[in-house]
């Protein structure tokens, strides 16, 4: 059988293409991927009577200790926005970068029970992750337009509505994009080496002091270490969501176009360490 | 157009043993350097076959090396080889749960793969959200899992259970639903590992069964391994025979499991010796001879039990007994030499003992002896020895109905008389 070309539709060989990301298996278990989705919020809640409550009560007491550390004890100035609802409109898009990067990031560790049992490309997890937060995105972004009224009615504040809100998805899907992209390379890195694990804990804590989201961007005009907080690229994407949301924050067309860039960079980055290292992590993990 | 729905090429294996920590830090360096020069990876020259019982030089083993095969579509087959052989290494290949060192696979079609049943079950699901969960974790589409849902529960037979979290299961439904979510895949391979050796007999029948139907009716492809001899003969044609990580022989199933059966042995050494005591009498050896090689005793054939006697003073009053134990520490056989019923060892010195036992026809498992010695006359109890000796037993003849795992302890002759009416 010298001559006879075969068509095999499976082929296992040690090292693949580096940009043979198999994309379109992901496609292929999409329905996985929603199963997934499903699991993660169902099972959350199994057995605890307030059940999604809980999205509630995270974000409004994480925003009232905001309220009395920044804005009470160290008068850090919030612009013209209440404070409650500039916190809150902060914590909300913040707590969904760092659930998706903190999540996404032990993807390997976490599974590694199912993933050596059984393949399926590997990317559909942290997707699944990804997904499954913008429920809960959604959830406490209808905790924030409730602050958004008890501001207007109590505290008197006017409350924003604008067409503004159109971009939110567009803001959240970059935010994704860059908590996926971080969250899986060091996903990949640390199936070997468990450094990561260790540091990925407080380097999120620290990264949100460099991302405006207890004091405006405005606050450091002309300071010299803004400069930090400035070349991060989540800065732009959280001041634009605030100024979206509730009115107040600083949109630069190049903040924004630096933030893109720096996510696609990671995107493809992170995939492509990713499915190198999904063929061979479970001999290492 | 060839009919093979799988090939595989000098596929390697290689792994490093050890901790992960600097040492392999500075091997990754090492091998990134190399490979930045355009260099071969340096430490795919080295490693040794996989041995576990001998403490090698080398930090890397191939725990396949250079195995090369083709399947037919359509065909049922066999892996076997010791533990340590590289099956499941090979399992884990095929089913991509981890890529090769070196070689290729190239197969036609879909692989669906068992390593495990249940894989991806969530405790706090119930029935039906695990059987879409793990249906869709094994590559279905939910409409294929829709389309057989029904089959699904019914095959598993837990209908009432369906809308329960399958913690609330007891372990035989679990196992059942999840090795029903399996059976129902559309794959034009499947891939079976031990899954078996859990689930009551009926159960693990209804499982073979099923396997067998696709095998042959579907004209699906499957790979099954399994320590148990009984279920590769009924229901693999074709056997692959794999030591060391390397192929040793692949062919008709019956040919390979009767060279495997001859060659199997045990890692542990089968012969027990001691050094004699000066005070008390003791055994200084002993042994099981066994027709099949290396301590495999194939049911229905004769066995023997061989026993070295130090005596250190005379007596005339020496009790030696031993049990046949299974691995689970179950006795099955007692016998025993009573001075006061045939003399023995009555002078010093070393004095050998032989008990031999015809067509022994013990159940196929795997066994091991305990020897008790004591001296009648002075009630003198000179301890036991535990678990040597280890021997396997395996059956030899297919039979119809395959040998189901701890069927019985063992076998006896018996005459049937057939009237009708």
């Amino acid at each position: 059988m010298s001559a006879i070309t075969e068509e095999w539709d499976i082929e296992i060989k040690p090292k693949s293409k580096l940009f043979d990301l198999h994309l379109r298996d992901v496609w292929h278990y999409r329905d996985l991927m929603w199963l997934f989705v499903r699991r993660d919020f169902v099972a959350q809640y199994k057995q605890t009577i307030l059940g999604p409550v809980w999205h509630f009560i995270q974000p409004m007491l994480t925003s009232i200790m905001f309220l009395v550390v920044f804005s009470k004890i160290a008068h850090i100035s919030t612009d013209q926005a209440d404070p409650i609802v500039f916190y809150m409109a902060g914590n909300v898009i913040w707590t969904y970068f760092s659930t998706c990067l903190t999540n996404t990031s032990n993807t390997f560790t976490a599974n590694a029970s199912i993933f050596g049992k059984v393949y399926f490309p590997r990317l559909v997890l942290p997707l699944s992750i990804v997904i499954s937060n913008i429920v809960k995105f959604g959830i406490s972004l209808l905790l924030l337009l409730a602050t958004m009224v008890y501001s207007t009615l109590v505290n008197g504040y006017s409350f924003y509505f604008s067409w503004h809100w159109v971009f939110i998805p567009f803001l959240v899907a970059m935010m994704a994009g860059i908590g996926l992209g971080a969250g899986i390379i060091i996903s990949a890195l640390t199936t070997k080496y468990r450094d990561f694990t260790v540091l990925i804990g407080f380097a999120v804590q620290l990264l949100m002091y460099i991302t405006p989201i207890v004091y405006p961007l405005s606050y450091l005009g002309g300071k010299k270490y803004g400069i930090i907080v400035e070349a991060n690229p989540l800065t732009y994407i959280v001041e634009a969501f605030k100024y979206c949301m509730i009115g107040q924050g600083t949109v630069t067309l190049n903040g924004m176009l630096y933030s893109f860039i720096i996510m696609l960079v990671m995107l493809l980055v992170g995939t492509v360490i990713f499915t190198k290292v999904e063929k061979t992590f479970m001999d290492t993990v | 157009m060839s009919n093979i729905a799988i090939k595989v090429e000098s596929l390697s294996k290689q792994y490093r043993l050890g901790d992960i920590g600097t040492g392999s830090l500075a091997h990754d360096i090492n091998r990134w350097w190399h490979t930045i020069r355009g260099n071969e990876d340096p430490y795919l020259k080295i490693g040794e076959a996989n041995d576990r019982t001998r403490s090698g030089s080398s930090q890397y083993v191939w725990s396949l090396r250079d195995v090369g095969f083709e399947i037919q579509q359509g065909d049922a087959v066999g892996i076997i080889g010791r533990n340590g052989a590289g099956k499941s290494t090979l399992l884990k290949i095929l089913s991509r749960v981890t890529a090769p060192t070196t070689g290729s696979i190239k197969v036609k079609g879909r692989i669906a793969s068992l390593l495990e049943v249940g894989t991806g079950f969530h405790p706090d699901l119930t029935g039906r959200e695990n059987i879409f969960l793990n249906g869709a974790i094994l590559g279905m589409r939910k409409h294929e899992i829709k389309k057989h849902f029904d089959a699904i529960v019914d095959f598993a037979g837990v209908e009432r259970y369906v809308d329960t979290p399958v913690k609330r299961y007891s372990s035989g439904m679990y196992v059942r639903l999840a090795f029903a979510v399996a059976a129902y895949l559309e794959s034009e391979v499947l891939i079976v590992d031990e899954v078996l050796a859990v689930g009551d007999g009926e159960f693990q029948k209804k499982c073979l069964g099923k396997m067998g139907e696709v095998s042959k009716g579907e004209g699906r492809t499957v790979l099954f391994v399994s320590h148990n001899m009984s279920s590769i003969l009924s229901l693999t044609q074709k056997c692959i025979y794999l030591a060391n990580g390397q192929l040793v022989s692949d062919g008709a199933t019956s040919d390979i499991v009767d060279l495997y059966l001859s060659n199997n042995n045990f890692v542990k050494d089968v012969i027990y010796t001691a050094e004699p005591k000066e005070t008390i009498p003791n055994i200084v050896k002993a042994s099981v001879v066994t027709k099949g090689k290396n301590s495999t005793h194939i049911c229905g054939e004769d066995i023997s039990f061989k026993f070295s006697l130090h005596m250190p003073y005379e007596t005339t009053g020496m009790c030696l007994s031993f049990q046949i134990f299974d691995l689970k520490e179950r006795a099955y056989v007692y016998n025993w030499l009573f001075d006061s019923e045939h003399n023995f060892a009555r002078g010093k010195g070393i004095h050998e003992l032989e008990c031999s036992i015809p067509n022994f026809k013990l159940y196929k498992g795997r066994y091991s002896i305990t020897v008790h010695l004591a001296e009648q006359k002075g009630k003198t109890y000179f301890g036991n020895i535990e678990n040597i000796c280890p021997f396997e037993v395996e059956m030899k003849e297919n039979h119809e109905w395959g040998w189901p795992e701890e069927a019985c302890a063992m076998l006896t002759d018996c005459k049937w008389l057939i009237k009708s009416e």
